[in-house]
């Protein structure tokens, strides 16, 4: 690792706007809080005095917690913030409960936020840093950051490994980071699903599209299934959940045409047995809960990096 | 720039140090090493070595990183940007007698921190340090209890610990402010 290298960055918005250095200084980070849950005081005082607020304007299991535990893990303080429990439903706009909260104190903001561009927009508003945590169909970078991670971890690196991300790309951010970060670092992409959950013009971005899983199956070293997300799914892009997993689900037939150490991944939550069979989700191939574990330490260092950045900043 | 230990020097110095630490590793079973990232880290090493040799026992060796405790991040003045790495201890240091190893002593407050991150791992029964160099100007009160050299050198200066298996190359100077 380069010593010399510098975070520069208070925000983290996208994977779009980083370089490879930068992608892969945040996941050398990470592999130092990476022992952490094995330890008996699972805590260090790195952000003690430092103040959380978790801003998710939309439902989450794994991030929000995963946020939290990660930040408590570094002793900061956290605020949960719900918006049904919140006077956004008074009418107040984002920006000026953001900067409400940044009246108390609040040094980073991690929003999730239905409209792409939020975090962003946030970060021109407010002192405060501003770390993405999914924003409508734009990025969702801890989550690209811990999927590389994992892959990391299992295969060393993305070096000439081809990944295959299946499903609904167009409505996924999930999807959008993973391109531009596993781009950067050297791995090849192929896109698989529908046309019809396939972006147009997404090809632009350096990536193959098939819309045959069976087709390109035997070359994936790694494989992401995305959610099928029922609740965006306003009109009608497939026939039927039954054709959909016929032809994109990944079974245990189709597991034993793939090479044999592929690497299932998946962001969660899981549809079983519609995107993935149950038997694929838990078998020896699957890293979907080393995913989940990885996601803490990666968020660790993403809070450690930008509170740091400030530091800097103030510094200079 | 002055030399202030050449590489035969170094050698000799980490002797004389071993000599004073074996009495008291001999009486002690529970005995561990642990070096703080980076430099401290490769003299643990090579102390470790020489210890389980001398007594014909194998003494455990251990790595700590203390860049999550340090107390400078979020000041103004703080130093330049840390790299977290992971901390490597693969034993539980509960109840035993740690040698804690660093390359220089100088303000104390590395070791400082490094005995907040021992205390998160765990509650061992003693605690020692071993230093390359004492350059003085502690601003802790915190002492080297076996200390390879002891130099006064002024403030503005810094004293650089090189070893082979990290530089390449094996001396201590102390360098003007760089």
């Amino acid at each position: 690792m380069d010593t010399k290298f510098q975070w520069r960055h208070k925000h983290l918005i996208g994977l779009a706007e980083l370089s490879r250095q930068e992608i892969e200084f945040i996941l050398d980070t990470a592999k130092g809080f990476e022992e952490f849950s094995t330890r008996s005081v699972k805590k260090a005082p790195t952000l003690r005095g430092k103040v959380v607020v978790n801003m998710f304007f939309e439902d989450s299991t794994r991030t929000r917690n995963s946020f939290t535990l990660a930040a408590n893990r570094l002793s900061a303080d956290v605020i949960e913030f719900t918006k049904t429990s919140s006077s956004v439903n008074k009418g107040e706009t984002l920006i000026d409960t953001a900067r409400n909260l940044e009246a108390m104190g609040v040094d980073i903001v991690v929003i999730r936020h239905s409209a792409g561009g939020a975090p962003k927009l946030l970060s021109r508003s407010i002192n405060a840093c501003v770390v993405n945590a999914g924003d409508g169909f734009h990025e969702h970078p801890t989550q690209a950051l811990l999927d590389i991670y994992t892959i990391r971890q299992v295969r060393g690196s993305l070096d000439g490994l081809t990944v295959g991300i299946v499903g609904d790309i167009a409505h996924s951010r999930v999807a959008r980071s993973n391109i531009y970060a596993m781009t950067k670092l050297g791995a090849k992409v192929i896109l698989i699903g529908p046309p019809t959950l396939m972006p147009a013009g997404i090809s632009q971005l350096g990536v193959r599209v098939s819309h045959n899983l069976d087709e390109v199956i035997e070359e994936l070293d790694v494989i992401n299934m995305l959610r099928i997300q029922f609740e965006r799914l306003g009109g009608n892009l497939f026939p039927s959940v039954r054709e959909y997993s016929h032809f994109f689900g990944l079974t245990v037939d189709r597991m034993k045409r793939a090479k044999k150490d592929i690497v299932v991944m998946h962001p969660g939550p899981i549809n079983r047995g519609v995107e993935i069979e149950s038997e694929v989700a838990d078998g020896p191939n699957s890293v979907i809960l080393q995913q989940v574990s990885n996601g803490v330490a990666v968020r660790m260092a993403v809070l450690f990096l930008v509170n740091q950045a400030t530091a800097i900043q103030i510094n200079e | 720039m002055k030399k202030l230990l050449t590489a035969a020097q170094i050698a000799q110095v980490l002797d004389e140090m071993l000599a004073k630490i074996l009495p008291d590793v001999s009486k002690d079973k529970n005995f561990a090493v642990i070096g703080i990232r980076s430099r401290g880290e490769i003299l643990a090493g090579r102390l470790s070595a020489a210890l389980s040799e001398k007594t014909g026992r194998e003494i455990p060796c251990g790595t700590l990183d203390i860049s999550l405790y340090r107390d400078d991040f979020n000041t103004p003045n703080g130093a330049a940007q840390v790299t977290v790495q992971p901390t490597d201890i693969p034993f539980s240091i509960d109840g035993k007698f740690i040698l804690l190893v660093d390359d220089v002593l100088h303000t104390g407050r590395s070791v400082r921190a490094a005995m907040d991150a021992l205390t998160d791992l765990g509650r061992p029964k003693k605690v020692r340090l071993a230093v390359l160099v004492d350059r003085g100007n502690q601003e802790l009160p915190i002492r080297a209890d076996y200390v390879g050299i002891r130099t006064d050198v002024p403030l503005e200066q810094f004293v650089r610990v090189h070893l082979e298996e990290s530089d390449g190359k094996e001396e201590v100077i102390v360098e003007k402010s760089s």
